[in-house]
């Protein structure tokens, strides 16, 4: 079980000079420049950036998704960047949670299957029909993504990455598809698992208004971090302005 | 949902549910690799059977190892036979040459009397009493009659018959038919096919027989079966020196028995067939199952890594993916391996009914299960693996997003010219071939191997009908040939040339030989001919005729082949007739005979070489067809005459051969090749659906009509098809000539056809089943949900 300690002493991610390059020569696209980054263990940390200033290579990244290109990066005591693909994998098992910004559901599996996924591989799992309760869907449980709408898929993506209780959730836009009460909704399902289990979240998001709820908020631009502000009080989800 | 299905694992219901969506492609490729593995399965097991069959048949009824023919020798010399070291057990028996009057023939069907032990069953060569009872003992006009002679001429227990022996009329009733593992095949003396209803073998009582032919007390062919290990030539060494002043004419094993003759050319026939073509359909099934295989792992590039950013690692996908393909694989190699049993069966079935056996010994070949599976394995691994392994190489981040659209700086200028020519729809076509034209060309690699195999199947199928029609019409232009019972002056030729009707006769001298070159050995014959021969003729490869000279001898490939022997080389040929005179004789030429592997010499030059000028041991003929009864009939009278056979009739007897013996399976491999061909057609139309359902769908919401989006589908299908269509006739050429080896025996060769009619066939086969899966796939495009179809890839 993932402690609910003293959150500034126990740091989750410190990444120094972070960069990720794609391709090389005139078509490189440098995505990360240099991401200087101290997350302590607990927060719930919100992202936020214009499109294609690296927020979700930052993310897959620091969830073992990929590599960067130079720079360094730690999760807890792990070295990420010096880490095997098998110790990745390892990693990404026993603390990752994931809701990737294009849902990525498995289209031959049911929602409940599709949780069941994550489940079946993790030492913490909750019932997934329980998860699929946590984000409404709980009497969607046995149709296919194909018969789900955009924001569903969304939501069991969401009950799939909270269902194994993982250490560090990241989520790539979360509530970019959903509307207002249902966004609220789910922003309050991952605020209560952050609260409830201590998990460090990690979210991407457009929404601005959406960081008055996090611990933390860092604005990201042109690849690196522009700025980090701390808010000293933050509002439940139900509070927030949409 | 059921709750089997709750004791599996998502991942398990995922294969599940991933197999039903694929499951009209699964089908169609387990049923290609199940089809490679069924031809291997059936056809080893096929002949494992007949060869099977065959020893236990001569097993069983005791068939000698050695026949020894001799004018008379008394029953006493039997047990000086016994005494040679090697020898197991001896038998006499009295044997001759008949005449069978058959009703609506106007020249009597030759046969063979042989006799029956006087009591208890025969101690070798014992027959197999099929329908009716035994000759009564003392009961001298009854006899049996071989029973496929009987099926041929509808005759059956207790009908008369009657017989010309040793030159008196004899009248006999048929109590029983009879089958001998000495007589699967006959042949009349000096004719190349084995006919039923041309050649008849009765048996009756010794006692009888011994009468007809003199040889009371006496024998006139001792069998002998030898001890396991025993060295026949030394025994028939010594069994000759035994005999011959008997006027022994020459012991001879069984291998120069005619009837074994030719069944062990068949059995030779289909194992080699065995050996080389089932792999070849194998390899095309195993080729094909690897890159569909490949390409059904390609499309799961994106679930590859998002179960990976979940934590699964590298071994428990692979497991997950070698369940799929496994599943794939094993489905179908085990339908075929079932198949191949059934089908094997129902074969040996066939042939047994064909090759007269009594009982059938059914023995599958252990090693064709192993093969069949280990390749059916071995190609869905690869396939499967290659690409895991690319995308396990790939960070999930990456394997998880769609493949980056292609580059296309590299295309730039057939990208424009291809601008202006071609609308929109014609565009993604030719887009798509630049962007994977390593999928493309694997795709049309797959059809051109099943194409080629058709190609193949096609033109063995020519093959055939060209062995006949060359043999027939090319080589031999003769409409009749007739069989002296010996050697005679050739004034019998000009004798013939005097029949009315007769337009042309042309004498051969047949001499029964030894050849020997090198460490090969071969029984067979030489054909003296006319050194210019109008109606036999010799040919070579380009169907020239060649002449023969005045020395040496030229050979037919086949016979130069089993020689090891080239023009120039010399051959030691040991004349089995006559004086035995050990010759040494050039090649001079190989010619393409077709049928039998015969060797040819001018005549005046092999009857100086026997020092018997002047003789002919028969004639061909060319005969005005109106009048054939009566030539017949004048042929009939003439002394010495053994004989006269129709082409027409050894036609249809060789071509009986063809088709319902070893050279039957081309038509089960030809209907194979088909369904594979088709099936590998229809696999690529599939998978370029599943591959593209999507943007098509897309196609379709942005406003491109039915037509057009079926265009772009069916016009990549096309596409590669015809990108197919050469490299399968270039491959065809080479199964072409692999499969009509496997198809040639010793006693035809089947031409290397590669035409282009066999091409264009193949190749309008192909786009026949091209259109077909297109039509099949434009089906469901045209069902195709356009909104569902986006939500998701399928
Ligand atoms: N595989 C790739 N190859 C080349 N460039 C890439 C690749 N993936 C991302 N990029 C580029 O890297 C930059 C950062 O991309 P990233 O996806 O991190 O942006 P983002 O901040 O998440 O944007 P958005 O808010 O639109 O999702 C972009 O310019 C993008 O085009
Ligand atoms: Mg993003």
């Amino acid at each position: 079980m993932p402690q609910h300690a003293d959150r500034t002493a126990l740091p989750a991610f410190r990444t120094e000079g972070l960069t990720k390059t794609y391709g090389t020569g005139a078509a490189a696209v440098h995505a990360l420049r240099g991401v200087d980054l101290d997350l302590p263990a607990g927060e719930l940390v919100v992202l936020l950036g214009p499109s294609g200033s690296g927020k979700s290579t930052l993310l897959n990244i620091l969830g073992g998704l990929d590599r960067a290109s130079s720079g360094v990066a730690h999760f807890r005591d792990l070295e990420l960047t010096a880490m095997s693909d098998r110790a990745l994998t390892r990693y990404r098992r026993a603390h990752i949670g994931f809701v990737f910004q294009f849902y990525n559901l498995m289209p031959s599996l049911t929602a409940e299957e599709n949780v069941e996924l994550v489940t079946e591989i993790s030492e913490t799992p909750m019932d997934p029909a329980h998860a699929l309760d946590l984000v409404g869907l709980g009497s969607r449980r046995h149709h296919f993504p194909a018969q789900l709408s955009g924001g569903e898929q969304q939501r069991v993506a969401i009950a799939r990455a909270i269902a194994k209780q993982p250490d560090v959730l990241f989520c790539d836009e979360p509530t970019g598809a959903l509307d207002s009460a249902t966004g609220r909704a789910v922003l309050s399902v991952l605020r209560d698992v952050n609260d409830r289990l201590g998990t460090t979240i990690l979210m991407v998001t457009h929404a601005a208004a959406t960081a008055a709820m996090a611990h933390r908020v860092i604005h990201f631009a042109d690849g690196a971090i522009r700025d980090t502000e701390l808010n000293a009080s933050r509002l439940s989800p139900e509070e927030i302005e949409w | 949902m059921v709750s089997p299905a709750h004791l599996l694992s998502p991942l398990d219901r995922k294969l599940l549910r991933d197999l039903w969506r694929i499951k009209g492609q699964a089908a169609a490729i387990a049923t290609v690799i199940g089809l490679g593995v069924l031809m291997l399965v059936m056809m080893t097991g096929l002949v494992n059977t007949l060869d099977e069959t065959r020893a236990a048949y001569y097993d069983r009824y005791r068939l000698a190892d050695v026949f020894a023919p001799v004018e008379r020798a008394s029953d006493r010399m039997l047990e000086r036979l016994a005494e040679i070291p090697g020898v197991r057990a001896v038998e006499g028996r009295v044997t001759g040459q008949a005449l069978i009057d058959v009703e609506g023939e106007i020249i009597p069907v030759r046969a063979r009397a042989v006799s029956l032990p006087a009591s208890g069953a025969a101690r070798l060569n014992d027959i197999f009493l099929a329908a009716g009872r035994m000759p009564g003992p003392g009961r001298d006009e009854e006899v049996l009659l071989l029973k496929g002679f009987a099926d041929a001429r509808g005759l059956r227990p207790g009908d008369r018959l009657s017989a010309t022996m040793n030159g008196a009329r004899h009248s006999f009733r048929v109590t029983g038919l009879a089958q001998s593992p000495e007589f699967l095949y006959t042949t009349a003396p000096g004719e190349i096919v084995p006919d039923d209803a041309r050649f008849a073998v009765i048996w009756m009582n010794r006692e009888g027989l011994g009468a007809a032919y003199d040889l009371e007390g006496a024998f006139n062919e001792a069998l002998i079966a030898l001890e396991t290990g025993a060295n026949e030539a030394a025994v028939i060494d010594a069994v000759d020196r035994i005999l011959k002043p008997r006027g022994g004419l020459g012991a001879f094993g069984l291998v120069d028995l005619p009837s074994n003759f030719f069944i062990s050319e068949e059995i030779r026939g289909g194992r080699k067939n065995a050996v080389f073509v089932p792999p070849i359909f194998l390899g095309v099934s195993a080729f094909l199952l690897y890159i569909v295989v490949n390409r059904i792992v390609q499309a799961e590039r994106e679930e590859i890594g998002l179960l990976k950013a979940f934590g699964y690692s590298d071994t428990e996908v692979s497991v997950h993916y070698l369940k799929l393909m496994l599943t794939i694989a094993l489905v179908g190699a085990a339908a075929g391996a079932l198949g191949g049993i059934a089908a094997g069966r129902a074969m040996a079935g066939l042939y047994q009914e064909y090759y007269k056996f009594p009982f059938l010994v059914f023995e599958l070949d252990p090693k064709s299960f192993v093969t069949g599976f280990a390749t059916s394995v071995i190609a869905a691994c690869a396939g499967g693996f290659g690409v895991l392994r690319g995308v396990f190489r790939l960070a999930p981040a990456e394997a998880m997003r769609p493949p980056a659209p292609a580059d296309f700086s590299g295309t730039g200028r057939m990208g424009a010219l291809a601008r202006r020519l071609l609308d929109q729809p014609g565009r993604m076509v030719l887009r798509r071939l630049e962007r994977q034209p390593g999928r493309m060309f694997g795709a049309a690699i797959g059809i051109a191997a099943g194409m080629a195999l058709s190609v193949g199947m096609i033109g063995v199928q020519a093959g055939f009908a060209r062995a006949i029609e060359l043999s027939f019409t090319v080589l031999d232009r003769s409409d009749a040939q007739v069989t002296f019972t010996h050697a005679m002056s050739d004034k019998v030729i000009y004798e013939l040339g005097r029949v009315p009707g007769i337009l042309e006769v042309e004498p051969i001298r047949v001499a029964p030989v030894v050849f020997r070159h090198d460490f090969h050995e071969h029984r067979g014959a030489i054909n003296g001919q006319s050194a210019e021969a109008r109606l036999a003729r010799a040919m070579d490869s380009e169907q020239r005729p060649l002449s023969l000279p005045e020395e040496g001898m030229v050979l037919s490939s086949t016979l130069a082949g089993i020689l090891d022997a080239a023009p120039g080389d010399r051959i030691t040929a040991e004349i089995r007739e006559g004086r035995r005179p050990v010759l040494e004789i050039p090649v001079v030429a190989v010619a393409d005979a077709l049928m039998g592997s015969p060797a040819y010499m001018d005549i005046d030059a092999l009857d100086r070489a026997l020092k018997e000028p002047g003789r002919v041991s028969g004639a061909y003929l060319r005969i005005d067809s109106d009048q054939a009864g009566n030539i017949f009939r004048a042929v009939r009278d003439m002394p010495g005459v053994a004989g006269i056979a129709l082409k027409a009739d050894m036609r249809e007897s060789i071509q009986t051969m063809m088709d319902s013996g070893m050279g039957a399976m081309r038509f089960i491999m030809l209907g194979i090749a088909g369904i594979v061909t088709f099936g590998i057609v229809y696999n690529a139309a599939r998978i370029a659906y599943a591959e593209r359902a999507r943007d098509l769908a897309s196609l379709r919401v942005i406003g491109f009509s039915r037509a057009e989006a079926a265009f772009v589908l069916l016009g990549e299908l096309g596409l590669i098809a015809l990108i197919a269509l050469p490299l399968g006739a270039a491959g065809g050429f080479g199964m072409a000539a692999l499969i009509s080896a496997a198809f040639s025996t010793e006693v035809y060769s089947i031409p290397l056809m590669f035409d282009a009619q066999s091409v264009a066939t193949a190749a309008v086969a192909v786009l026949v089943a091209a259109a077909v899966s297109g039509w099949l796939v434009k089906r469901d495009l045209d069902r195709i949900e356009l909104v569902s179809a986006l939500k998701t890839r399928e």
